[in-house]
């Protein structure tokens, strides 16, 4: 049999979901951002609520997801995505509202917003893209540096005694009783992403099931930022990433995983 | 036995060639062009078309969904 024969329409099992527009992603090549951004956009598709659902676009690298993902979306200031999320799922309960944000923005200037709305357990989906760097404006040093992780604001790797510890936010956030469940994964290999996909589309039933916040972490290679090939960088996450933030469910239907 | 046939359709001109689906591809069915596309990158291609089985692990991890996966059932 030809390749030519194969290749026919009613043969086609996997393409581009049909709510990622035409624009070319702006990520870098072989960013985990493009392949999260296509994840959420399958499982909107497979469910059908494509016309229902309403994202929040953060500040960073994926500040031009409103322009990939052909669903309602809007775009908060630095940091401030779930506190737009919460008025609108305060003002249209019905709807089912995501997040997606990176590590700059959820775990250092978002903070606080991210923190509140977790506790008041509002619902809707965080999608927490980490990357452990500021990939945006040029690989600076983000609270989810890795210890003697070099950036361009620590060329000598991060030191613990002057600028501390990397930043578990997950681990924090699950403490908080608002929170109904939140789970860490990757994208690095088609059994990740597949893993992923399942999280998605779990934490999407959470919130039609008005059960509350839905946290969900992806670790994502910065091959820019980090200064590795794309399949370096994925390898170097998986020696050194892991470790600090294992991968796994961290919180089941409201209640902590030990 | 029925055998399964894949295929593989990269859309050159959206591939960025950052070559993360080829150590996912089991039978190493993907290569990387030498010629660019329109943005200079060395898109990602069928460089062993017989061993493709269609298993759409290239296209899960593709990150601009660049890559359409065909599968079809060949009776022996």
């Amino acid at each position: 049999m030809e390749v030519l024969d194969i290749i026919k329409p009613e043969n086609q099992v996997f393409c581009k979901s049909q709510l990622m527009t035409d624009t070319p992603l702006s990520y870098c090549p072989g960013c985990g951002h493009g392949t999260a951004n296509n994840l959420i956009m399958e499982v909107i598709d497979e469910m059908g609520i494509s016309e229902d659902t309403i994202g929040v676009a953060p500040v960073g690298c994926s500040v031009l997801a409103y322009d990939f993902m052909n669903i309602d979306m809007t775009q908060a200031a630095h940091g401030r995505a779930p506190a737009v999320a919460t008025a609108i799922v305060r003002t249209w309960p019905e709807k089912y509202v995501f997040t997606y944000q990176g590590d700059g923005d959820l775990a250092a200037i978002g903070t606080a917003e991210t923190i509140h709305a977790c506790n008041r357990g509002e619902n809707m989906v965080i999608f927490f893209i980490n990357n452990g760097i500021y990939g945006m404006t040029g690989g600076q040093m983000a609270p989810t540096t890795l210890e003697g992780m070099k950036s361009s604001t620590s060329p000598y790797g991060r030191e613990i005694a002057t600028m501390g510890s990397p930043l578990k936010i997950t681990e924090l956030i699950a403490n908080l009783p608002g929170v109904y469940s939140v789970s860490r994964h990757a994208l690095h290999t088609h059994k990740h992403v597949r893993k992923a996909k399942i999280a998605i589309r779990q934490a999407f039933e959470n919130t039609r099931l008005k059960k509350g916040l839905s946290f969900i972490e992806i670790l994502s290679n910065c091959n820019s930022g980090w200064k590795m090939t794309p399949n370096d960088a994925n390898e170097w996450m998986v020696e050194n990433m892991f470790p600090y933030f294992p991968l796994g469910d961290i919180k089941v239907e409201g209640k902590l995983k030990v | 036995m029925a055998k399964v046939r894949g295929a593989i359709v990269v859309n050159t001109q959206i591939c960025k060639g950052c070559e993360v689906c080829v150590p996912v591809c089991q039978e190493k069915v993907i290569g990387i062009s030498s010629d660019v596309n329109r943005k200079g990158y060395h898109y990602a291609y069928m460089k062993n078309p017989e061993a493709c089985n269609g298993c759409t692990n290239c296209g899960t991890v593709c990150p601009d969904r660049a890559i359409a996966v065909y599968r079809v059932k060949v009776a022996t």
